[in-house]
């Protein structure tokens, strides 16, 4: 794609005695929806504050379009965020709100209506103008919120969990709805969240974060089908993550079974973290198979069937569309591709 | 069971506030002789001027309060959680001192002789009348209640969401644009409980006026205390004075809390224009 818009370039940020960011690089290129992913305290927050404006890194350089802003202030910035909690202005209304940041740039009365009246359209709040933002929906205050920072035609916004107070249903349309929006108005988005099944959806580039580090960079696909560390393929979906032992190039050793895989360039006799995910496992006859197991419990997700088959030395979970009785004995295949090595980490499990 | 736990405050109230109040109410209708009457009320025309003085004084001294005030309390609100505490327990150290002793230093510090003028006078200033002026009545009322200003104000602005003023700033706002347009209008609670806790002690006082203002400055709680307890003794007229400014001072705080609720409405017009 094209060029870097924002790079971090070794960036650390203590508080106290905890290093929240631990010498943090990311290019961000333009027009692009990057996620930063992972669980709370791993620092995606931090980050994406440092962007802003509102926290300056301890060390590193932060650019914007190659050039240094470390001290830019937030209101100086050619860049909007769209908070958490909305964070809206609870005296104005909503069209106060939304022209708040036109207003600032002393833009003319009739300029800023229509704009305001574009953005009202763009996230479907036609008429709620002079609506208190207090008796607002938690939706329509998202909605609010995004055009109120949108309104500013920023070349990148920053979108914090921005989702994460609304209920189920909202949350998949809004997903489908600000993607919509990140390529209609081709402006780059840089979107943190805790869900990875929000992050594989929206995004063209995910980086998976722990404990100040960044852990991956790449594609949904490639975050999902190759995670790096036991951690990534923890953190994105559910996965059976054990222990094995590489023997040569495409063979692994699994509870003192050799599987054909597709990996190479992890040496001989090498201990490796090893990922199946459970939909990529078949339940067999037990003769048929070289792992076997009982199956413990059998739990109904509406469309596949969630079991946990128990091979003495490891409880598998497998998806299906069809159901296992419990407490019958099964056996368990997979194909080489669907095998996934990985390093072994501090993380490993 | 809520009737129950209500009852002590309700016999409470009854006692202290309602029946006093019908007593005032009751003695400010009536003559010495117990006849009803108006005239309690209708002689306060007398005392116009020291109703304004008062008015003038308190206003002044609610005016330098909040001034005063409110960038002290914002400072302390954006201030670390330990510095805050400390800062707080300075502030609200005054009040742990009596009125009457921390009014009767001032009158020791402003006296011809006191130690403001004794160290003027090294350098081979004054003496200047400092004592027994309004300058020193409004003084008084600011050093005695500029913590109840300081309070609510604090209390306010330390509980709004800080997230709301990075959003100012993020959307175009300098530190200076962001307190008129986001902290100010959002700190009109604050601002309202501030004046009405200094404006109401201070339009009542007689200590600070008697104290610090001397004969020429008598305010009303003056003219009220001289009715019930001074030469002029005249408790049915001090009931009907008592009456009197209880009216304004309700007057006054539907006044303030008007003008709030519309600026409010109208805070970005007027946000607008000042910057």
């Amino acid at each position: 794609m094209e060029k870097n818009i924002i790079s971090l370039r070794d960036v650390s940020v203590t508080f106290g005695n905890e290093q929240v960011l631990n010498r943090v690089n990311l290019d961000i290129r333009d027009k692009e929806f990057v996620t930063l992913l992972g669980p709370s305290g791993c620092g995606k927050t931090t980050t994406l504050r440092i962007i802003g404006g509102f926290l300056r890194p301890d060390a590193g350089t932060v650019t914007f379009e190659g050039a240094r802003i470390n001290n830019v202030p937030p209101h100086k910035r050619n860049i909007n965020t769209v908070f958490q909690k909305y964070a809206l202005f609870p005296h104005l209304n909503v069209y106060e709100n939304i022209a708040f940041g036109l207003k600032v740039k002393k833009i003319s009365k009739e300029k800023i209506k229509s704009e305001v009246s574009k953005m009202l359209s763009l996230v479907n709040l036609e008429g709620f103008e002079q609506r208190s933002v207090t008796q607002l929906s938690g939706g329509q205050q998202q909605r609010v919120a995004i055009a109120r920072a949108l309104i500013n035609r920023p070349k990148v916004l920053l979108l914090d969990e921005p989702l994460g107070a609304l209920d189920l249903k909202l949350r998949k349309e809004m997903q489908r709805e600000l993607k919509k929006m990140q390529q209609q108005l081709e402006i780059t988005f840089i979107y943190v969240t805790h869900d990875q099944e929000e992050a594989l959806t929206m995004s063209d580039t995910v980086v998976v974060m722990n404990h100040g580090d960044i852990q991956q960079i790449g594609t949904p696909e490639d975050i999902y089908n190759e995670p790096v560390n036991a951690f990534v393929a923890d953190f994105i979906g559910e996965s059976n993550i054990m222990g094995g032992t590489m023997i040569r190039d495409l063979e692994v050793e699994i509870f003192g079974k050799r599987f054909e895989c597709v990996d190479t360039g992890f040496g001989e006799n090498n201990p490796v973290d090893v990922v199946i995910r459970p939909e990529d496992i078949r339940l067999v006859e037990p003769e048929n198979a070289k792992l076997t197991g009982t199956v413990e419990s059998v739990i109904f997700k509406g469309v596949h069937f969630e079991m946990t088959v128990n091979s003495g030395s490891f409880k598998w979970l497998v998806h299906s569309t069809k159901a296992a009785e419990k407490g019958a004995r099964v056996g368990m295949v997979f194909d080489p591709f669907d095998i996934q090595i990985m390093h072994k980490t501090e993380d490993s499990v | 069971m809520k009737k129950i736990a209500s009852a002590p405050y309700i016999i409470w109230m009854a006692i202290f506030i309602i029946v006093p109040l019908i007593m005032v109410a009751y003695f400010a209708f009536t003559s010495s002789d117990g006849a009803f009457t108006f005239e309690n009320i209708t002689k306060t025309e007398e005392y116009i001027p020291v109703f304004v003085k008062s008015i003038v004084l308190a206003a002044a001294a609610t005016a330098i309060c909040l001034a005063a005030a409110y960038p002290l309390a914002y400072i302390l609100a954006n201030m670390r959680l330990n510095a805050q505490s400390t800062m707080l327990m300075i502030i609200i150290l005054p009040m742990w001192i009596n009125l009457l002793l921390k009014t009767y230093a001032w009158q020791t510090l402003l006296g011809n002789n006191g130690l403001i003028n004794s160290v003027l006078g090294l350098i081979g200033l004054g003496p200047y009348k400092l004592l027994n002026t309004r300058g020193a009545v409004i003084l008084g009322m600011v050093y005695d209640l500029l913590p109840f200003m300081v309070l609510p104000l604090y209390t306010v602005m330390a509980k709004m969401d800080k997230s709301i003023l990075e959003a100012a700033a993020d959307l175009g706002c300098s530190k200076l644009q962001s307190i008129l347009k986001v902290t100010v209008p959002l700190s009109v609670p604050g601002i309202i409980s501030g004046i009405t806790m200094v404006f109401i002690p201070a339009i009542s006082t007689f200590i600070i006026s008697r104290m610090l203002g001397g004969s020429s400055n008598l305010l009303i709680g003056d003219l009220i205390e001289m009715q019930f307890l001074g030469n002029s003794y005249n408790p049915n007229l001090g009931a009907g004075i008592s009456l009197v400014l209880m009216a304004i001072v309700l007057i006054v705080m539907a006044v303030i809390s008007l003008i709030d609720t519309s600026g409010n409405e109208n805070e970005d017009r007027v946000g607008g224009a000042r910057v």
